[in-house]
């Protein structure tokens, strides 16, 4: 294990890691708010535009969003999101796709949030005159968040673990690692066992840090 | 309202369409041989479909067999077998699903395990099985956890062992429930069997339209109609999934939700649902 450890550098593709799950936390977190507004709006419109990203991205697979990111969107559209430097490019590709993927199952998970709050809320926040934007920010999407801590604690956890998918596009992260290892030492359980208790040790504490969270933050009714 | 929308979902729709136009992805040869040749259907897409749904028919079996098993390890009444699966479980269902795959295609292909045209779906299954296993055996144990308590109680009050009221009274109910869920595992296998790509396993769809694009220089458009092929795939399956959930529930049983997972994990906390969405109990 020491072997691993010393001749290959583990912490910086698990920095990387941490890296793309951060970035794509925040990226997943501000779409899926915001396609989570536009399926609650009032207006068909935007409904539906909420209904086809959500039905569109939670059924593409992550590897395909991934892989069209370098060899459709940056090769052939020529959208490149840094000209200069390739393997910056696709690690800003790879945080994009993962925050396109995870929004549409943040939405999901602020609907379910937003499911938890008394129809009551929304009807008094109408009748005091609220606008749909000024209930939405200061009645349901408050108290939806904490409903749905537990769920969105879930997605992101899943995140940290589908950042791996960065691999098939060469970001240097931990999966990319691992097949370099591999391919050079052998298949061997140490190897795997290095990699697996990376993941075990960043998602085992957030599964009960959102947890406590959900306990704690659960609106009181 | 209503126009600033469609004012803003048709800007949305020119800009896909001028960047299309401008990197000539557009034109005429590269979309008509989905309608007009044949091969292209014969020689990829389908074999490609078949590869990536039979990877999937074989994981699931297999991961219903391994989430059985540690499902009811996880309810077993000897305390060592619980905390054994309860590792196994919670391990599995940590760690990413290609990191098992790369090592087990690294396993594979060092120690000739399979022939070496078989390895890569060999190590596809693996990751595949070992991942939504642990995933199952989660539904099984609060699929046991969600059935009254009665059920149970009333079993024993009657002489029955504990394993009897497992195997004959709650796994049977727990199985029903979990029936919307086990469907939406399946959308989560078929979107992760695209995985296959990074071990070589060349026959699944994503792969297919990988050499497609290639071989009839329409990368776009191949990739574009590979995901629709997905979408649609999925879609189906979720809705079944819905319908599923709605038919066992006109019939008075509680099902565990069938909402999708990311990849894997949403599985419903043990004992009490922490919120109504956490894919816990429903109705």
């Amino acid at each position: 294990m020491g072997n691993v450890l010393s001749n290959y550098d583990v912490l910086g593709a698990f920095w990387v890691t941490i890296l793309l799950s951060i970035f794509g936390t925040i990226g997943s977190l501000i779409l899926g708010t915001i396609v989570a507004v536009l399926r609650l709006s009032p207006v068909k419109v935007f409904q539906w535009m909420g209904t086809w990203y959500v039905n569109t991205f939670r059924n593409t697979p992550l590897t395909l969003l991934m892989v069209f990111s370098v060899l459709g969107m940056t090769y052939i559209l020529g959208i490149q999101l840094n000209t200069v430097d390739v393997s910056s490019n696709a690690f800003r590709w790879a945080v994009v796709m993962l925050s396109i993927y995870h929004g549409a199952f943040i939405c999901e998970a602020l609907r379910s949030g937003v499911n938890t709050v008394p129809a009551g809320q929304a009807e008094a926040a109408r009748s005091i005159g609220l606008t749909f934007g000024q209930s939405m920010q200061h009645v349901l999407l408050p108290q939806a968040f904490r409903g749905a801590i537990a769920p969105m604690g879930s997605t992101v956890i899943a995140l940290v673990k589908n950042s791996t998918v960065a691999a098939v596009i060469g970001v240097a992260e931990a999966a990319n690692l691992m097949s370099v290892v591999i391919e050079n030492e052998g298949s061997s359980i140490v190897i795997f066992l290095v990699f697996a208790i990376g993941f075990v040790i960043l998602t085992l504490p957030l599964g009960l840090l959102f947890t406590s969270m959900s306990r704690r933050l659960a609106v009181k009714r | 309202m209503a126009v600033v929308g469609l004012l803003v979902a048709l800007g949305l729709l020119y800009v896909v369409y001028r960047k299309m136009q401008a990197a000539n992805q557009l034109q005429g040869f590269m979309w008509k041989p989905f309608v007009t040749d044949r091969a292209v259907w014969r020689d990829y897409l389908l074999p490609g479909l078949w590869g990536t749904i039979k990877a999937a028919i074989i994981s699931i079996v297999l991961a219903g067999a391994f989430g059985l098993l540690f499902g009811i390890g996880r309810l077993s009444t000897v305390r060592v077998l619980r905390w054994v699966s309860g590792v196994v479980v919670e391990f599995f269902r940590a760690v990413p699903v290609l990191i098992m795959m790369i090592f087990a295609f690294g396993v594979y292909t060092r120690n000739s395990v399979f022939a070496n045209d078989i390895n890569p779906l060999a190590a596809v299954v693996t990751g595949l099985t070992l991942y939504n296993g642990a995933v199952i055996a989660e539904l099984v144990r609060s699929g046991v956890f969600a059935l009254p308590a009665g059920q149970g109680e009333a079993g024993l009050s009657i002489g029955l062992t504990p394993g009897q009221v497992l195997r004959s009274i709650q796994l049977p109910q727990a199985l029903t429930a979990m029936l919307p869920a086990l469907i939406g595992q399946f959308v989560t296998i078929l979107k992760d069997s695209a995985l296959g790509y990074q071990v070589l396993y060349s026959s699944e769809l994503l792969s297919q339209s990988k050499i497609l694009g290639s071989n009839f220089a329409n990368t776009v458009p191949a990739y574009l109609v590979a995901a629709i092929l997905f979408i649609t795939m999925n879609y189906l399956l979720s809705r079944l999934a819905v319908y599923v959930e709605k038919r066992l529930s006109r019939r008075g049983r509680t099902t565990l939700h069938a909402t999708g997972p990311v990849l894997g994990d949403a599985v419903p906390e043990p004992g009490p649902p922490v919120s109504a969405g956490s894919a816990g109990l429903s109705r």
